[in-house]
């Protein structure tokens, strides 16, 4: 299934990318999940992930945690913890 | 209620003005926040960077609102967030609550303010002669907002 990845910020700079349309099994049913499959990735990709700490996420522009489901076509957002007002 | 996401400066007082005449109400608080000069430990800021996420950060904001309208009896929320290059002393942020009595407009402006530093969708990028920086969230933020549970 095909999802639309975006990233911000500090996360951004380091994976040097702001945007992508991947196409995943449909195995891949959490957030969790999700992260295990690009930290294979390696690299920054590992780094950024393996700290739980340095990112937060959103499906479809909410806050999530690792256990929600994802699903074809979600728009799925990745980010450092957040830092306005 | 009504939330706005610009680049441009705004002016909290004309705001609270405008809005005054269109409500009959006892009471109105509002926050504003600036671009400090400097963070302890840094060298002095020339400007600050600030991202979003756009469609999140409205979203994010149009939530805090309707909370808060649930939570207490309000006449009214307006909400203001600037994005882009902010220079040191600009306004970043500002929060105008309009309710009948103090107490309810005290609170939910200050419901607001910390739910928004942890759940709107920004971020701070510092610039400083020298280097640029990601601003780290800091863990008293959230347990700000968590006393509001």
């Amino acid at each position: 299934m095909k999802i639309k990845l975006f990233y911000f910020a500090k996360v951004r700079e380091m994976l040097g990318i702001d945007r992508e349309e991947i196409d995943i099994e449909t195995d891949i049913k959490t957030l969790a999940e999700l992260i295990v499959f690009l930290k294979l990735r390696g690299g920054q990709w590992q780094s950024i992930f393996d700290m739980s700490s340095s990112y937060r996420m959103a499906i479809n522009q909410e806050l999530a945690e690792p256990s929600h489901s994802i699903n074809a076509n979600d728009e799925i957002a990745f980010f450092p913890p957040i830092t306005g007002g | 209620m009504s939330i706005h996401v610009q680049e441009d400066l705004f002016d909290l007082q004309g705001i609270t003005q405008q809005l005054k005449k269109l409500h009959n109400s006892g009471a109105s608080v509002t926050f504003e926040g600036y671009v400090r000069d400097f963070d302890p430990g840094h060298e002095r800021l020339d400007f600050l960077e600030l991202e979003h996420y756009p469609g999140m950060t409205e979203k994010a904001l149009l939530s805090i609102e309707s909370v808060a309208m649930n939570r207490w009896h309000l006449d009214d929320v307006y909400i203001v967030h600037r994005y882009g290059k902010l220079n040191v002393g600009e306004p970043i942020v500002g929060v105008v609550v309009f309710a009948k009595h103090r107490k309810e407009a005290f609170e939910a402006c200050h419901f607001i303010i910390d739910f928004l530093k942890t759940d709107a969708p920004f971020w701070k990028k510092e610039i400083t002669n020298q280097q640029s920086y990601w601003v780290d969230a800091k863990k008293i933020d959230d347990e700000e907002k968590n006393k509001w549970n």
